[in-house]
């Protein structure tokens, strides 16, 4: 059992190929679009996105992902109408980067907290959110070089040839996501696939790992495994 | 007459025909400060809510309301939809089933639907939005049911402050919604979506009368 997404757009076709995209990297996951009106125009259908909560009810609970607007009133009106509001909760994420963020996360069997966290981790990285335009990862990078000291650090070396590109950084920031530690990988947040991406660290680079917390040995191997098996890849 | 669930069948056909009615000025207002669809959304949606009235003949006003609450969701698509919805449903959960309204419950109604709107769309007053028609429609019903006033006389001060309430958003800079975007350019015109509002409730007295 996992968390279910649900992606609420303005378009049908939106909706469709955010959830192929991020089907791609989660294919154990029910991901299910809610995209466009009953009569497929462009605009957000309640009827759709209760259809789709119902389908997803029978998991460990769904997070809610939105574009703009309107979609963000229908998800919360759905989710009113729905009565359930401890295991359907939204998303304040970017739509396609926070999705596939949670679809990773919900891949490794996250729970339905660390699944929305996972997704609302990409809004630090891209600098914006919302409500608040916050830049968590600048604010957590100047902690760290002031006195942050990590418990655990290590270097290590991409050996595969497409070095972190997206799924590879969808792999590392989703398992993170579950794990009790702070971890920065040259200086961004390890849990925030968007901020692992702007690192642009391709084959042959040096990552560093430093982490804190009860779980930061354990974030520390994690990815050693990863990086050191190529993410599975070539 | 009662405000029983014949009054809010009686309400909702009325609500179809305004919009009908109005589509092509909800239309224009839209064209000046948003994208144009209010009018033919607001028609489109309450459409919708006859054709399901005639098919589930629900028994108590809150029935009615909450049936209109899922049509209009569904069918209306721009924000309209979600906050109107949001309106009939709080509305609805707040008269349960009792079979008619009374003027107390009638205020309370409308207060819990301005609530809905305001929890869904964030807008506060001065906002340029229907919550300018529905906040001064709620302290009109609450203070005609509180002097003693009957359902027809709560529901004719709540459709008139709501006009006042529409025609005072003229002079608003828009601060939520597509219109906010104009920023002052917004000044000068009125708010669709409190126009529209305007005529749900003008159509509420017009049912009772």
């Amino acid at each position: 059992m996992t968390v279910r997404l649900v992606v609420v757009s303005h378009s049908e076709k939106i909706a469709d190929g955010a959830v192929e995209l991020a089907a791609q990297m989660a294919p154990d996951v029910v991901i299910l679009p809610a995209g466009g009106t009953d009569d497929g125009r462009i605009g957000t259908s309640m009827e759709k996105v209760m259809a789709a909560l119902a389908e997803a009810a029978d998991g460990d609970g769904i997070v809610i992902l939105t574009d703009l607007g309107s979609a963000v009133m229908t998800a919360e009106a759905a989710i009113e109408f729905s009565g359930d509001p401890d295991s359907v909760v939204l998303a304040d994420a970017p739509l396609i980067e926070g999705l596939i963020a949670a679809a990773v996360a919900a891949q490794t069997g996250a729970d339905l907290r660390t699944v929305q966290k996972a997704a609302e981790a990409v809004r630090g990285a891209l600098g914006q959110g919302r409500d608040e335009p916050v830049s968590v990862n600048e604010e957590s990078r100047t902690q760290h070089a002031a006195d942050w000291q990590p418990e655990v650090s290590e270097s290590f070396e991409l050996v595969n040839e497409a070095g972190l590109h997206a799924r590879p950084a969808a792999k590392i920031a989703g398992g993170l996501a579950g794990m009790d530690a702070d971890v920065t990988i040259n200086g961004v947040d390890g849990a925030s696939m968007t901020g692992l991406m702007t690192l642009a660290a391709g084959k042959g680079s040096v990552l560093r790992v430093e982490a804190n917390g009860p779980d930061a040995a354990k974030a520390v191997r994690y990815i050693q495994g990863l990086v050191q098996s190529g993410f599975g890849e070539s | 007459m009662a405000l029983d669930v014949t009054w809010a069948v009686k309400w909702l056909t009325m609500c179809a025909q305004a919009m009908a009615e109005h589509r092509l000025e909800l239309i224009e207002l839209d064209r000046a400060i948003g994208d144009s669809d209010h009018g033919e959304n607001m028609d489109r949606g309450f459409q919708a809510v006859l054709d399901k009235l005639a098919e589930s003949q629900p028994e108590t006003p809150g029935a009615a309301l909450k049936l209109t609450a899922m049509s209009l969701m569904s069918k209306v698509g721009g924000a309209a939809g979600p906050l109107y919805g949001t309106a009939f449903l709080r509305a609805a959960t707040t008269l349960g089933d009792a079979p008619d309204i009374s003027p107390a419950a009638l205020a309370q109604a409308l207060e819990a639907a301005r609530d809905g709107v305001v929890a869904r769309g964030k807008a506060e007053p001065g906002d340029k939005t229907m919550v300018d028609a529905w906040t001064p429609a709620v302290e009109a019903a609450g203070a005609a049911s509180a002097a003693g006033a009957n359902v027809l006389a709560v529901l004719v001060a709540a459709a008139e402050a709501a006009e006042e309430g529409a025609a005072a958003t003229d002079p608003l800079i828009a601060r939520k919604g597509r219109a906010s975007y104009l920023g002052e350019r917004s000044i000068g015109h009125r708010d669709p979506g409190a126009v529209s509002t305007a005529l749900i409730l003008r159509a509420a007295a017009g049912a009772a009368a």
